[in-house]
């Protein structure tokens, strides 16, 4: 799937990750960029753990911004996928 | 050479002399030994009916007749809103005074000016209770000259008296001061409350400057360093930012997470057998730890508890307990709210105390050791209950020491209060970056997820287990966060040594490796 719309979703709280995500044009494939805290103790297991999510999706054509606070990974999973689901219009009952 | 926590410590270092390793919490304490290095005062005569007065900072530093390696000294009673450290440093560096040691006794937020002058090569030796902002970071990054010193506060009043820090010029600042150098923290404008820190400046200084906003008429009543150690006296406009100096009240913390910590923490003092009548406390002025106070003065009040003293550190929130009669008087060595110079001044019960009285532990009578309990911080602990305080996630300089060692080592119960991971981040090490309170002397590390008492107080485990306390082995609980948060990466520091913890007797229980990977 391809995101369509521009979306977010968490805040900049401390222990939170706020993902956008940005829809690209189709075939020019995913770029994640991570800025974090934790940057130095976590950023493999950041680019592992978003990317799972984005696997899981089927989402191969996206730009996806992530400004992590030391989110523990249910969040981060948690974020992702609820961003994800915004710029695709599927996920109900939130913005 | 390797110290008692396996510790390479060299055993010469350029510029600072022979190091000796630590080798246990109270190893080198002997009893009644007079140590062989023993520093008298200086002696500096005046004539009668003379003036002490000189019309700037610059006038009296010249009287003084600095020189290139001197020693200068100040104190951190004013906290982030210092202005004369700096002043000094700046007037120093426009004679041209150069290879400065700079011995104050904390470095704050407010002194982020020294970094040119460490650069530069101008300040090339450190000894601080605490290095935090930029300067930690610079010189995280190798870039004073010598290791700095990070030593606790009782360690730094020991430091003088053997000649580890010898003072050449002390300028101290104070709220109020008279025409002969009588001066206080207690009252004036910029009212900053005790001023127990620069009492061993005054009296081992060969140079003594004072500085103040406020000249009071003769004599400046009460008053803490006194005329007979001073030797000049001026009046500044301004002695720094009045409000990060005298910053209203600290309030209790918000923090559920911390609130929870704290609960548990007053509760593990309730169960500890040392919470009755007579019981003596120290905590300390951040999130958790001030937030036992809140707790414990619950308790105190619902059981009818009246302690003897608090120590500290001392917060409005202490004075409340003192006036509510929860503790019959407060030593008071260094005040952390505005609103607590006035209950030094008028409160008979509020004693201003000095650092050498509070945690001086080659002295016959520091107050540390008489504590019963001590609530201490942390930024990371280990499995072996080492506490780290003065470096960051990344090994960067970014603490204080303070009396953290001090208080530990004297109380019959210490105890830790922090979170078990902080912005994921876990707290529990397999080994600390830097140690700088020994697992020997901490008893108790309390986390959200549980409490950890240290084996060598199985006793205490029991008691707490009893009263419901929620017990857990450390490396258990390391376990169990570790799988929440993620092991973090380990990051690689450098081999160059760029600060050394010098515990409290004056051995030296860690050192400080630069940091590679700071911007």
């Amino acid at each position: 799937m391809t995101p369509k719309f521009k979306a977010q979703a968490g805040t900049f709280e401390s222990s939170d990750i706020m993902v956008l995500i940005e829809p690209v044009a189709e075939g020019s494939g995913r770029q994640v960029d991570i800025s974090s805290t934790v940057m130095l103790q976590f950023e493999e297991d950041l680019k592992t753990c978003i990317n799972q999510v984005l696997d899981v999706m089927e989402i191969e054509n996206v730009h996806l911004i992530a400004k992590d606070k030391g989110a523990l990974t249910p969040t981060i999973k948690a974020r992702v996928e609820t961003a994800v689901k915004r710029s695709l219009g599927i996920q109900e009952g939130t913005l | 050479m390797k110290n008692a926590l396996g510790v390479e410590i060299p055993e010469y270092i350029e510029g600072l002399g022979e190091l000796q390793p630590y080798q246990g919490v109270w190893k080198s304490i002997i009893e009644d030994e007079v140590p062989s290095t023993n520093i008298s005062r200086t002696l500096k005569a005046k004539k009668a009916h003379t003036s002490k007065f000189c019309d700037s900072l610059e006038e009296a530093i010249k009287k003084c007749e600095p020189f290139d390696g001197m020693t200068v000294t100040c104190h951190h009673h004013l906290r982030g809103g210092d202005g004369v450290l700096m002043q000094t440093i700046e007037i120093l560096d426009k004679m041209g005074i150069k290879d400065i040691t700079l011995a104050s006794s904390s470095l704050t937020s407010a002194h982020d000016g020294l970094v040119p002058y460490v650069e530069n090569g101008m300040i090339t030796k450190i000894f601080s209770s605490g290095i935090r902002g930029r300067l930690g970071e610079i010189i995280s990054m190798g870039k004073l000259k010598h290791p700095a010193i990070i030593h606790s506060h009782g360690g730094r009043v020991r430091d003088f008296l053997t000649g580890r820090i010898k003072p050449d010029l002390s300028v101290l600042a104070a709220s109020a001061a008279d025409e002969e150098g009588n001066s206080t923290g207690s009252h004036g404008p910029s009212a900053f409350g005790s001023m127990g820190y620069a009492d061993i400046d005054a009296r081992y200084s060969k140079n003594v400057i004072v500085v103040t906003d406020n000249i009071v008429e003769y004599p400046c009543v009460p008053s803490t360093v006194r005329q007979h150690f001073v030797d000049h006296v001026v009046k500044v406009d301004s002695i720094g930012d009045a409000s990060k100096i005298a910053s209203g009240t600290t309030r209790i913390t918000s923090s559920p997470m911390d609130l929870r910590i704290a609960r548990i923490g007053a509760t593990v003092i309730e169960h500890s057998g040392l919470f009755k009548d007579g019981m003596s406390f120290q905590v300390g002025a951040g999130g958790a730890s001030l937030a036992v106070a809140k707790f414990l003065r619950e308790d105190m009040k619902r059981k009818n508890i009246q302690g003897s003293f608090m120590i500290g550190g001392v917060t409005s929130y202490g004075v409340d307990m003192l006036e509510e009669g929860l503790f019959k008087a407060i030593f008071d060595v260094q005040s952390f709210d505005a609103a607590v110079s006035t209950s030094v001044l008028n409160n008979p019960k509020h004693v201003e105390i000095t650092c050498d009285q509070y945690a001086n532990p080659n002295n016959c009578g520091a107050m540390t050791n008489k504590l019963d309990v001590v609530v201490l911080g942390a930024l990371e602990v280990d499995v072996d209950f080492n506490v780290n305080v003065i470096t960051g996630s990344s090994g960067e300089i970014r603490g204080a020491s303070g009396g953290h060692s001090d208080t530990a080592s004297g109380a019959n119960l210490s105890v830790i209060v922090c979170p078990s991971f902080r912005g994921r981040l876990p707290i529990i090490m397999d080994r600390v970056h830097t140690v700088v309170t020994p697992g020997e002397s901490v008893d108790v590390i309390v986390t959200e997820r549980g409490v950890c008492v240290n084996p060598a107080k199985p006793n205490l485990a029991a008691a707490l287990k009893k009263a419901g306390v929620k017990v857990v082995d450390i490396r258990d609980l390391k376990k169990e966060v570790d799988s929440m948060t993620g092991v973090p990466a380990k990051k690689e520091l450098g081999d160059k040594i760029v600060a050394l913890v010098e515990y409290r007797d004056g051995t030296i229980i860690d050192v400080i490796k630069n940091v590679t990977n700071l911007e």
